[in-house]
């Protein structure tokens, strides 16, 4: 799953560096695939205007989501769909945007 | 020879007393401080809050007073660098008719809110947000979005993200009558609309990849 965030942003990774701090994150609705696991790219550390000695965990300017998918031994083969959210909580310099949830969607082919 | 040397060591000492001055000046003070002359002033709209110890706090209450009120959140970094400034303004200020009012967008409220407050000593009135106060005030997207409000009830500058702290002085000071009126109006600052469309702001900031 690509992401491209407006230059100027970050949002906190999936991970962020302090526990008050929104995390990234991607969620799966029930669906005819049993979610397994979803794979974040590395962080990065930077400081900002805001946070000039400690060192956020953050992503930024394009980056990509792996999602992992189990199919169930009761799947039809054929095509299949999973919708999710995809949480996030962005930040330049100066401002805080507030927490947003943002509908995402797969489509992908069940092969027997 | 030496009153050009005289002439020169005053060139030396101005040059480093700009020097000195430019460099005290922090990142975040290059807006102009000033307040909105009287005519263009909105009220500010009323709304009831309960606070952290449960007591029903109303903007109203506060006319007569120079408010600050503060949207904010713990998750928010720029409001964590305003905060001190804000507990400090309290501290001075509250026996001349000033308040701060700090109103949290946490969505877990309280339970986030609490100890926020007790570990950064919080010494004004906190309360948490709904959907209806952030609908009459715009729709707060952004934080920290700071509203100065004069002793008539009437918002007198808003700031959105992070101001300056002497920004934020020299406003309340003109206001509670201390201080000379700046500039004409900060073009930095953006006017106050309570009607403004929800989700301004709220532009999808994910791009789709190519």
């Amino acid at each position: 799953m690509p992401l491209s965030l407006q230059e100027g942003y970050h949002v906190n990774s999936n991970k962020p560096s302090d526990a008050f701090l929104i995390p990234l994150e991607l969620t799966w609705s029930k669906g005819v695939l049993e979610p397994a696991g979803v794979v974040y790219p590395k962080p990065r550390m930077e400081k900002y205007q805001f946070s000039p000695d400690k060192p956020l965990s953050v992503f930024s300017g394009s980056f990509e989501l792996v999602a992992k998918f189990s199919v169930p031994s009761t799947a039809l083969p054929g095509p299949a769909a999973m919708s999710g959210k995809l949480r996030y909580q962005a930040c330049n310099n100066t401002m805080c945007l507030t927490p947003k949830n943002m509908d995402v969607a797969i489509q992908l082919d069940i092969v027997k | 020879m030496k009153r050009v040397f005289n002439k020169r060591v005053l060139q030396f000492l101005a040059i480093a007393g700009i020097a000195a001055y430019l460099a005290s000046c922090s990142f975040y003070e290059a807006e102009w401080p000033a307040v909105k002359e009287e005519k263009d002033r909105k009220k500010a709209p009323d709304f009831a809050l309960k606070d952290a110890n449960g007591d029903l706090a109303k903007l109203s209450d506060y006319r007569g007073k120079v408010v600050l009120l503060n949207f904010w959140a713990t998750w928010c970094g720029p409001c964590e660098i305003e905060i001190p400034w804000f507990i400090e303004f309290q501290r001075q200020y509250k026996d001349r008719d000033f308040a701060v009012l700090g109103v949290s967008l946490d969505e877990d409220g309280w339970k986030s809110v609490l100890p926020f407050v007790a570990r950064e000593k919080l010494n004004y009135r906190v309360m948490v947000t709904n959907e209806e106060v952030d609908q009459m005030y715009g729709g707060v997207d952004s934080l920290p979005t700071t509203f100065i409000i004069d002793r008539e009830g009437r918002v007198a500058s808003s700031h959105v993200g992070l101001a300056g702290k002497n920004t934020y002085r020299q406003e309340i000071l003109t206001l509670l009558g201390s201080a000379k009126p700046g500039s004409p109006n900060n073009e930095k600052s953006p006017p106050v609309s309570f009607n403004r469309p929800p989700g301004i702001l709220r532009a999808d900031l994910f791009r789709p990849s190519r």
